[in-house]
């Protein structure tokens, strides 16, 4: 071959590698995924009811922001496109539809709500879009049997009712359990898992529950109805505003059960705080999450890091309100699974690389605690701990506890 | 025993919450014959507006006070500016228009106070009376709710300008020929509901916990209760207030499971109405043929 | 029939008597206008646009009903989303639990929710201004309530998944398409009825009841009889809407029916026009379109500029957009 061959040939050969080399490099998209861009749509309630967890939603978006502003993912910035359903299942629909259909997103992500999930979950799976990290711990959300695109991510109601029911067992076996809970899906998941987490000894050891409605004004009755019964331990599920509530009202009462308070509710400042620091000692909780108000906490390099945080993006938030904090492990979890596909942004690769998270650990989860999943096992988070408050600070006891929670 | 008087008694504190938005209710439509909807979401925003001064380090009967006259002003602003347009529009426009009011300050109060539950000060003290059954804050709440009765009792039994208002809301061409300002009346009759409105809020929010929402429920209550003591009664509605307190209680507890509560309860009271179809204290709505 | 079909359709509509034309070629060419650009719509559009639209009608079914009670009876009903409720529960019972063909759950739901609109009518005649108010009011919010309690029927806090909806084979239309089109037969043969009602004995009865109750009752009219009927034929449809919109949306819970619903359809009612026909098409477009719109216009606060909206229509038109209208076109002739 004379040079000029030889060179010829080199460079058709560098040409045609070079060519496959960008085709393969500018990445395999699905649809709202490109060099450029990954589209996420949500729905979250920023209206009615349920709108106190709205802000989950906001730091979501805010975390998205500064991942933006590093330089995003892979150099590929995040679309976060996030509607109010207002806790609404028809207006959950109609919007997934939107942001599928007209938005084109990549995938749903941290979608609030069983009702509004539980409408939207056959759409998603039929049209094998990924419903990601759903924002409710009914027990539902890890069948990846049945709905191979959906999945969960907090600690389901049943592993944390499984694990107070093993505390009452094993340390107050001749408990007599009263239940107050809220009147949905979140309320009777946990009775039912408390029951379930009993056993046979469940009918005997339950003595009474008394639910409420979110447009009750107070939860007074309730409490009174269930000193009645005679019961010495009360489990109460209760969003935040009639936990501080129901603390309070078993105190003043005089009243003094041995309380289990469900984890939704226990952040210091917005519960304990508001129904009186001296009136919740005592009381036990599970968690799997450091809450910001938590004194034990506040001088850590992981709190100061999400403080930076909340106060250059997510600053209409508040620096005492849990949510702010879940949020944002929330999105640290999407990113990695973002990350993780690389240049294969995929609605089947992002589903993959969902279900292949190990050993995971985020800032804001407790230390022992991770997030593992895999093909049969769409729980990210499996793990809580007990903890007991003593008037100013959560102490943690006990070992990290697995449930499976179905 | 024991039981039946500790629900009674949480009955009757919940009940002067119920009562002292009804009697704001009852103040709307003696001076306008409207069932205002937004009164609930009005008080809220009163109460963060009174929330915003305590932050900003007043004490609290000063923020109370300045409360109270920035409510009453906006209160008649409102009238003035949002209802005079639809008064004298077909009835449904009214009820649209209040809607729309109420869900005007909600949004705005979830956008501008954010959606997170807040607790807020109380003048009274936590203390447990009655050998625990109520707190010196339940008290409180029946003291002022009583007092604001009085108060409205007395204003519109022995004023003048009480007297002008029940006459422009019940004959409002009569009551021009007589020379009485009509448009101030009414006015003046949005000012002290949103007023009244005002204290109920910054009352009940101590116990309620202050959040965008936290009048929504009770709002249903105390329309009930207002209708139940008779819509133009001032007295019937704290009596009316009351009563749905006590009954909703009573019936959670020994009637039937709390997950029925509030069917039960509003199936009872409209049973009260069915025998007398306008209140307990109401007077009938008569028209000339 | 279709004559006088197209008639009461332009006549609801306010489009009468207007321009040049003759009066009844107008009313043809107008009517026929709108149903063909109706069948052509679902086609123009995306599929998402299709799915919307159908849910318009839907609402629009519902708000004849409250229509029929609020605008040519007078009564104010706060309740009725309750029994859009009842109708969706119905079909989706049926549905679920004893493999009905969706297309069959609609009768029991209409005649279900006649029989709870009657029942419901009978102590609303004690009941007047905000007192019926208040009973309607009831309903609304006790729904959720009872729809979590029966959980063996309604499947509680969980709510029910439906079948996907297969369009029958052979007229190769999609799922959403197929949709549009039953809900449209649904909303032609419902806007016939209302108008017949409305236009024939029975609505000048009810007028008269509404206008004038003591000097209609003095006439001989059966003021309880009609003013019972019109509860169970306004419930009637709302029921018919609601069972629609189960087959439609694919799931029903308690959440889906909370008091904002209610609410939602006196706004829709209003807005439209509560005693029109076409008033109704209005209002299912202002329920289903304005929220999205206000969530563009303001993400912050999207619930504020909704309520504004409604504001600026009742200054601007209180006797809602097709009342005004009317009434306008009225005088122009």
């Amino acid at each position: 071959m004379t040079v000029k061959q030889s060179l010829v040939t080199g460079l058709s050969a560098a040409g045609v590698i070079l060519s496959i080399g960008l085709a393969y490099g500018a990445g395999q998209y699905g649809p709202g995924a490109s060099d450029t861009e990954i589209k996420i749509g949500n729905t979250m309630p920023y209206s009615g009811p349920a709108s106190a967890y709205g802000v989950i939603g906001k730091s979501a978006g805010a975390y998205f922001a500064m991942v933006n502003d590093q330089g995003g993912i892979n150099g590929r910035k995040i679309n976060f496109i996030s509607r109010d359903d207002g806790y609404s299942p028809p207006k959950t629909v109609e919007l997934v539809r939107q942001l599928v259909e007209q938005d084109q997103v990549l995938l749903l992500f941290l979608t609030l709500g069983t009702p509004p999930n539980t409408a939207i979950r056959p759409y998603l799976n039929d049209n094998k879009v990924p419903q990601l990290f759903v924002a409710t711990g009914a027990n539902k959300w890890n069948d990846p049997k049945h709905y191979p695109w959906t999945m969960g991510w907090l600690p389901s109601y049943g592993t944390e009712s499984h694990i107070y029911a093993s505390h009452i067992l094993k340390n107050l076996p001749n408990a007599k359990v009263a239940v107050l809970y809220q009147n949905d899906d979140f309320g009777k998941d946990y009775l039912n898992g408390l029951r379930d987490g009993l056993g046979d000894k469940a009918d005997k050891m339950i003595v009474a529950s008394q639910s409420y409605e979110t447009t009750d004004p107070t939860v007074d009755s309730q409490v009174a109805a269930l000193q009645g019964s005679g019961a010495d331990v009360l489990l109460t599920v209760a969003v935040p505003k009639f936990a501080a509530q129901s603390i309070r009202k078993v105190y003043d009462i005089g009243w003094k059960p041995t309380q289990f308070l469900t984890s939704v509710s226990n952040s210091v400042a917005l519960v304990m705080k508001a129904a009186g620091l001296e009136k919740g000692v005592g009381v036990i909780s599970a968690t799997y999450i450091k809450d910001p108000t938590d004194p034990q906490w506040q001088g850590t390099p992981e709190y100061k890091d999400w403080l930076a945080w909340m106060q250059k993006y997510n600053s209409s938030s508040s620096t005492a309100d849990v949510e702010a904090v879940i949020g944002y492990s929330y999105a640290q979890t999407m990113v990695a699974v973002l990350k993780a596909c690389g240049d294969n942004l995929t609605r089947d690769n992002v589903m993959k690389q969902a279900a292949n998270l190990h050993n995971l650990t985020l800032p804001m989860l407790l230390p022992g605690i991770t997030i593992s999943t895999g093909p049969d096992d769409y729980a990210p988070i499996k793990q809580m701990q007990l903890q007991k408050f003593d008037g100013t600070t959560w102490k943690l006891f006990g070992d990290i506890v697995s449930g499976s929670g179905s | 025993m024991h039981q039946l008087s500790q629900q009674i008694f949480s009955g009757l504190a919940a009940g002067a919450i119920y009562a002292s938005l009804a009697l704001a209710l009852v103040m709307i439509y003696r001076s306008t014959e409207l069932v205002n909807f937004a009164q609930g979401e009005m008080a809220m925003f009163s109460t963060y507006v009174a929330a915003t001064l305590v932050d900003a380090g007043l004490p609290f009967w000063v923020a109370f006070l300045v409360t109270l006259l920035v409510s009453f002003l906006a209160g008649m602003a409102i009238e003035r500016v949002v209802i005079r347009p639809v008064e004298n529009a077909p009835a449904l426009a009214a009820v649209v228009v209040c809607i729309g009011l109420l869900l005007i300050f909600n949004s705005l109060a979830g956008w501008i106070f954010t959606y997170t539950v807040r607790d807020f000060p109380s003048p009274f003290p936590d203390r447990p009376v009655l050998g625990a059954l109520m707190t010196t804050r339940d008290l409180g709440v029946i003291g002022v709710t009583l007092v604001m009765l009085l108060m409205l009792f007395a204003f519109f039994r022995f004023t003048a300008t009480g007297l002008a208002m029940r006459a422009a809301a019940q004959n409002p061409d009569s009551a021009r020929l007589c020379g009485i300002p009509v448009g101030r009346m009414l006015a003046i009759g949005w000012g002290l509901a949103a007023a009244i409105g005002a204290t109920a809020g910054i009352m009940v929010a101590p116990v309620l916990f202050l959040d965008p929402n936290m009048m929504g429920g009770v709002l249903l209550y105390a329309f009930a209760g207002a209708l139940l003591g008779g819509i133009t009664s001032p007295v019937g509605a704290v009596v009316g207030g009351l009563i749905v307190g006590v009954t909703e209680n009573v019936v959670g507890t020994y009637l039937i499971a709390s997950q029925l509560k509030l069917t039960v309860a509003l199936a009872l009271i409209i049973l009260v109405l069915v025998l007398r179809p306008n209140g307990l204290f109401g007077t009938a709505i008569v028209r000339r043929v | 029939m279709m004559k006088g079909f197209t008639v009461a359709v332009a006549d609801g509509l306010g489009i009468g008597r207007y321009a040049g034309l003759r009066i009844g070629a107008w009313r043809w060419i107008g009517a026929l206008a709108l149903i063909a650009l109706a069948a052509a719509l679902p086609f123009a559009v995306s599929k998402y646009h299709a799915f919307e639209l159908t849910m318009v009608m839907i609402y629009a079914i519902a708000l004849l009903g409250l229509n029929i009670l609020t605008g040519y009876n007078g009564q104010i009903s706060l309740g009725h989303g309750g029994f859009f409720a009842a109708g969706a529960y119905t079909a989706a019972i049926l549905m679920h639990r004893y493999g009905v063909p969706y297309w069959a759950t609609v009768p029991p739901a209409a005649l279900i929710c006649f029989a709870l609109g009657v029942l419901f009518g009978l102590p609303a005649l004690r009941f007047e201004g905000p007192y019926l108010a208040l009973v309607t009011l009831a309903m609304a919010v006790a729904t959720p309530q009872l729809l979590k309690y029966f959980d063996s029927w309604t499947g509680g806090q969980q709510g029910i998944n439906l079948v996907k909806v297969q369009p029958p084979p052979g007229l190769s239309l999609d799922h959403d398409r197929w949709l549009y089109f039953l809900v449209f037969a649904v909303l032609l043969i419902a806007i016939r009825v209302a108008a017949n009602i409305v236009h024939g004995r029975t609505g000048r009865a009810l007028v008269a009841i509404r206008d004038h109750p003591i000097a209609a009752a003095a006439m001989g009219i059966p003021t309880a009889r009609y003013k019972t009927m019109a509860f169970g034929i306004s419930t009637l449809f709302t029921g018919v809407a609601g069972a629609l919109s189960a087959i439609v949306i694919g799931y029903v819970a308690p959440e889906s029916f909370s008091l904002f619903l209610s609410l939602s359809f006196l706004v829709g009612s209003a807005v439209g026009g509560i005693a029109t026909i076409g008033g109704a098409i209005v209002g299912g477009a202002f329920i289903e379109f304005v929220p999205n719109l206000a969530n563009d216009i303001s993400d912050a606060a999207p619930w504020a500029v909704y309520g504004l909206a409604m504001l600026l229509l009742m200054y601007v038109m209180p006797r809602g957009v097709v009342g005004s209208l009317a009434r306008w076109l009225d005088r122009q002739t």
